[in-house]
Formats: structure tokens, sequence, C-alpha cells
């Protein structure tokens, strides 16, 4: 178990270094191969070669860029000194360096915007779980009811409409329609139901859509499992159903249902981008977005590095979850 | 299954007619079906999925034919109409987003452009990219998954680790990054074509890995399989044995594959127009569209509305259509 563990946690190093590595490539040879300098790109459209130049000494962005990439693992782990033109800029560890656009140190930027995509992303995914896994099974079982029927139909127009889409709809209806909800954000500092009403209706959209994927990925290993011999041997055992269900069918089928927790729950708290922006909630996702737009590379670096870190705990601790779900897996 | 998959030959056969057809067996008496047969008849009772299909081929039929449909209509998707816009709040005159016998889906608030003729020719955008994308994926899929799954070893680990960390990768992110710093001439193509080819790649690209672990798992149980090791032991080669032996073999699941992952293209295509970093402007597209129209759904709804049900029904259609080809082609499905 422990060796399994740190095999996965050097497997994840790797990982996050190839992650930074590419996206240093696709901020800095693409538009250094297209000609775009983005050291003017800092400084802004109409700026004199001098003010450029101290701009490139001292960001870095004259040295090779292997250099710069060690600078900026360097600065996560034992802060960085920005040294030009006369002034010195000190970044405390965690350094994720400085914004282009707002000059702003960017790993307090970030930290400010992680709680509302963590209750984002946590929120929804408990709704979709519980709405998803038991309409999903509910469907194996009464196998080509009116219920299966229904609910399949429903979850496959769940899966086929944008976000975007429903999430303004149902904006257009609660929010200006019936004016149930004020439908902007609040700290939670400020007000607990405050913050619950900014987050309902985002948590209902993008649960909806997520549960009808995990409705129909549950129907479909719960049908299979089901079909099992040893489904069999427990019930011709004389088991009670609920325990054949519940003890022996569940606990393999929800197998790639955890494996697909990992990952979207993962891939979430590194940014909703489209529910965020639907609903203008000051979350990750919104800070990237605006940050690719304006291509200020430091802030979409930390918010990749961060959905990376995400991502990959989220999967390790589902790998983990295998082995106490399903007996057949064991960790080595 | 209603329909067994071979003539029940040797139990309604007399034992004179036995004989017979064991004598010529293989040319005439057991007549087997192909599996695309097979799969023909199911697909053609299950309701559902063929009006999928019917509606996917009319949607391209529109795409391709955009042109012609608009200036049939007498509309031109860039053409401003002003006049039909209420200078005071910048949202069409009329009910329903100005809903017309000329305008049947309404203006657009502030330009006045059509709306029927947009959505008619962001039909192509979505269908290009949804198709396009989808045959990158499986193209790299298949290939990239056969060597994995054959050649086994050091080839295998490459392109399961490779396989593995695409799959982690905040795709989206990288997407929209990607996108974002093309430079806005390309390989002879300019705009709104640089990011439609950039599109294609990307997704096709994010996607390959999806097509890849299947067409990887498959081959390494069917290499193993008896007419593999026939062939082999009759001399064929590598090459023949991946295309001539293997490949045939992987049809279904690639076919299943492809049409799942069309509808998932032209989705994600959608979101990254929403978002800014799709097909730049004139040119139109669906998720553009919506995204333009979230300054406006408090007043003028229609606009959101309709782009809405556009991206809703391509994608529904395509799923409707890719859920009774799997159906259709699984050897196990009792439908």
């Amino acid at each position: 178990m422990l060796a399994y563990l740190i095999r996965r946690l050097i497997a994840a190093a790797v990982m996050l270094v190839v992650i930074i590595v590419v996206v240093f490539g696709i901020f800095f040879l693409i538009p250094k191969w297209a000609g775009i300098d983005p050291a003017a790109n800092f400084v802004g459209k109409q700026a004199d070669p001098a003010a450029i130049e101290a701009v490139r000494q001292k960001l870095g962005l004259a040295e090779p860029i292997h250099s710069q990439v060690w600078e900026f693992f360097k600065g996560i782990f034992a802060g960085r000194t920005y040294v030009g033109g006369g002034d010195v800029t000190n970044c405390a560890a965690p350094c994720f360096g400085y914004s282009f656009r707002t000059e702003q140190e960017i790993f307090p930027v970030l930290m400010d915007r992680f709680p509302v995509t963590l209750a984002l992303a946590l929120g929804a995914a408990l709704l979709w779980l519980l709405l998803g896994v038991s309409a999903g099974v509910l469907s194996a079982l009464k196998r080509g009811s009116i219920w299966d029927r229904g609910a399949m139909v429903i979850a496959l127009g769940g899966v086929s409409l944008p976000i975007y889409f429903t999430g303004m709809v149902a904006a257009a209806i609660f929010i200006y329609g019936l004016g149930w909800i004020d439908g902007q954000f609040v700290p939670l500092e400020e007000s607990f139901t405050g913050w619950l009403g900014g987050l309902i209706l985002p948590w209902i959209t993008l649960a909806f859509l997520y549960a009808a994927m995990y409705a129909r990925i549950t129907r479909a290993t719960m049908l299979e499992v089901l079909g099992e011999d040893y489904i069999r041997t427990a019930r011709a055992k004389g088991l009670a159903e609920k325990t054949v269900i519940g003890k022996h069918a569940m606990r393999s089928a929800m197998t790639p249902v955890l494996t697909m927790l990992g990952m979207d729950i993962g891939a979430l708290i590194g940014g909703a981008i489209l529910t965020e922006t639907t609903f203008n909630l000051p979350g990750l996702g919104q800070a990237v977005l605006q940050a690719i737009r304006t291509q200020d590379l430091p802030v979409i670096l930390g918010v990749v590095l961060i959905t990376s870190i995400a991502v990959i705990v989220a999967n390790l601790v589902v790998d983990v979850l295998y082995s106490a779900i399903d007996p057949r897996v064991r960790l080595a | 299954m209603t329909a067994p998959l071979h003539e029940p030959t040797a139990e309604a056969a007399p034992s004179a007619a036995v004989e017979a057809a064991a004598a010529s067996s293989g040319t005439k008496a057991v007549q087997g079906r192909s599996l695309g047969r097979i799969a023909w008849e199911r697909l053609k009772r299950d309701k559902l999925a063929l009006f999928g299909g019917v509606v996917v081929v009319l949607l391209v039929l529109v795409a391709v034919f955009a042109p012609l449909i608009t200036s049939l209509v007498g509309q031109d998707p860039d053409l401003r109409h002003e006049e039909l816009i209420d200078p005071l709040f910048g949202t069409p005159v009329g009910s329903l987003g100005g809903v017309s016998g000329d305008h049947w889906f309404g203006v657009e608030p502030v330009s006045g452009r059509d709306i029927f003729a947009r959505i008619v020719h962001g039909a192509r955008v979505s269908l290009l990219v949804g198709f396009a994308s989808a045959l990158v994926a499986v193209v790299l899929g298949t290939v990239l998954g056969i060597l994995a799954g054959f050649f086994g070893g050091w080839v295998d680990a490459l392109i399961s680790r490779v396989m593995d960390g695409l799959l982690a990768f905040p795709q989206l992110l990288f997407t929209i990054a990607l996108v974002s710093v093309m430079p806005n001439d390309l390989l002879g193509l300019s705009g709104s074509g640089v990011r439609v080819f950039v599109m294609i790649l990307v997704i096709g690209f994010f996607g390959w890995p999806y097509v890849g672990r299947v067409v990887r798992g498959q081959t390494l149980s069917m290499r193993e399989r008896e007419y593999v090791e026939a062939a082999r032991s009759l001399g064929a080669g590598r090459l023949y044995i991946l295309f001539k032996e293997l490949l045939p073999n992987l049809v279904a699941p690639i076919i299943v594959y492809t049409t799942m992952m069309i509808p998932t293209n032209i989705l994600t295509e959608a979101a990254l127009s929403f978002l800014g970093v799709g097909v730049k402007p004139p040119t139109s597209s669906w998720g553009q569209m919506l995204s333009s129209a979230i300054s406006y759904y408090q007043s003028d709804p229609m606009y959101m509305v309709v782009p809405g049900l556009a991206i809703f029904i391509t994608v529904l259609a395509f799923n409707l259509f890719g859920d009774g080809v799997r159906d259709a082609l699984d050897p196990k499905g009792s439908r």
C-alpha cells in the first residue's frame, strides 16, 4: 500500500512537471513562432522600447525557456526575487509570480477564488451523485418499465443540453421571471443564506448535466453486473435481494462511477469555466478565462497547476477507494 | 434479440440433408449474415435511433446547402436590419424577438441580423468541427491503439502512459489556451478558418485516448485468438495480420465510439465559441450566438432559445442515433 502510494506520487509529480512545461511551451513558443513579444504584450500596445526591455529583464523573459521554467519551479518552493530597473520585488513562497495585467501577486488572488469553485464543485457533486446513481440503479432494476424509459429519456436530454443554455434558461425563469432568488454570489463569511442563494442554481444546473451522465453509466454497468455469475451465486445462496443488490452488485457497479467522479470533481475544482461564466461566479474558472483572453501567462500557469493537482489528488483518492469498495481490486 | 444469428441448419434438416450440408459447408447451407447486416436489421427496428438518424441527415444537408437555403428564403446572415430594432433598448421590435414572415426565428438585438440565416450557417461550423475532429480522434486512436495492443512491451507502455496522461489533462483549459494563442494567419488560412482548423486538431487530439483505450483492449484480447494464430502459422506477416485480420474485427467498437464522440465534439465546439475562442465574427456559430445572448436574455429571451435549441436538437439526434448504433452492434445487446 505504502509502496503503491509512493509510486503514484512520483508519477503525479512527473505529470505536473510535464503539464507545466507544456503550458510554458504553449504560451512562450507559439507566440514567439508567431512573432508576438510577451514583454511588449505585458507593457501594453504603445510602450516605448526601454520600458519593454526593462520588463523583459525583470521578469527574465529574455532567458532561455528552460531557465524560465526552472525559475518558476524554484519560486513555488523557495520564493523569488525580481530585480530590475533599480527596484526589487520580493515574492514569498509559494510564489506563482505576478499577473502581467493587474500586477498583483497571483497566489493570494487564486486562494481568494478557490473556495468559490470548491463549493460549486463539491455541492454539485453531492447532488448529482445522489440523483444520478439512484436513478441509474432504479432504472436497471426495473428495466423496461415506464420509470426506466422516463428516466433514460430525461437523462438523454440532459446529456444533450449545454450547461450554459440550461443555466441561462434557469436564470431567466428563477432569477428574472419569478424573482425567487437574487442570483448574486455572496461569500460564505458574509451571509450563509446569501451564499446558498448564489450557489443553488449553479449547483442544480451543473448537477442536472452530470446526474444525466451518471444515471446512464450506472444503469449500463449495473445491468452488466447483474448478469454476472457471482450475482446468480449470491441469489442461489438464498441471500435477500437487498443484500444481493446493495452489497454484491453495487460494489462492483460503483467502480466506473467512482473513476468518473474522480476525474469530474478534479476537473471542476480547476475551474468550472462554463458554469462560472454563465452565472458570473468569481471562481478559478472565470479567472483563467480572463487570463487566457488577455494572455496573462502567470495566472494561467497558476490555475493549470491547481487544476492538475486537483485532478491528480482526486484520481489518487479514487484509486485508494477502489480497494475499499471492490473486493476484486488489490493495490500493489 | 429475436432473430437468430445463424440459420438453424442441423436441427431443422433431416439427416440426409445434414450430410449434404456438411459436404458443402460454408458455401450455401450455412449462410451466416455479416455483422453489418445484423446490425442494420436491429437498427431498423429501433424507431428512436432511426428518427435520430433522419434528423442527422437533414442537419448535414442543411449545413452543406446553407448558402442555397438562405438565398432561397431571401435572407443573408450578415445583412443588418437596423430598422427592426428599438433604438431605445436595442431589442427587436415586435413579439418573440421580432418573429415575422420574413424573419422566421426573429432578428438579433442591436444589429438586426436574421437569426434563421445565422442558425443555418452556424450548422456548418458545428457539424464540420464535430465530424472532422471525430475523424482525427478515430484515426489516431485506432492506429496507436492497435500498435499498443499488438506489439506490447515498451510500445504499449509508452502509448498507454501518454493516453493516461492526456485523460488526466485539464482538457477544456488546454483547448482554450491553444486556440487563443494561435496566430491569425496559418498555412494559408485566416481568421475563422484558422480557428476551425485548430479546433478540429485540438478536439481530435484530446479525443483519441478514448478510442485508443478501447482499441488497445480489443486488440490485446484478439491477438491471442486462434484465427490470428492460424493466420500466423500460414505465414502471414505482421502487417497482414494487423490490417486484414484484426482491423475488421475492430470496426464495430470504432463505429460506436465515433458516433458517440461526434455530439461531444459539437458541444465542445459550441462551448469554445461561447467562451469567445471559437470562430470569429462575422462567421456565425451557435455557441457564439448564445454567448452574445447572455447580455439580452432578460429583455429578449428568444435570442437565447433559438441557438440553444439548435444545439440541443443536434446533439440529441446524434445521441439517439449513437445509442441505437451501439445497441445494434453490441452482440450482448438484447433489444
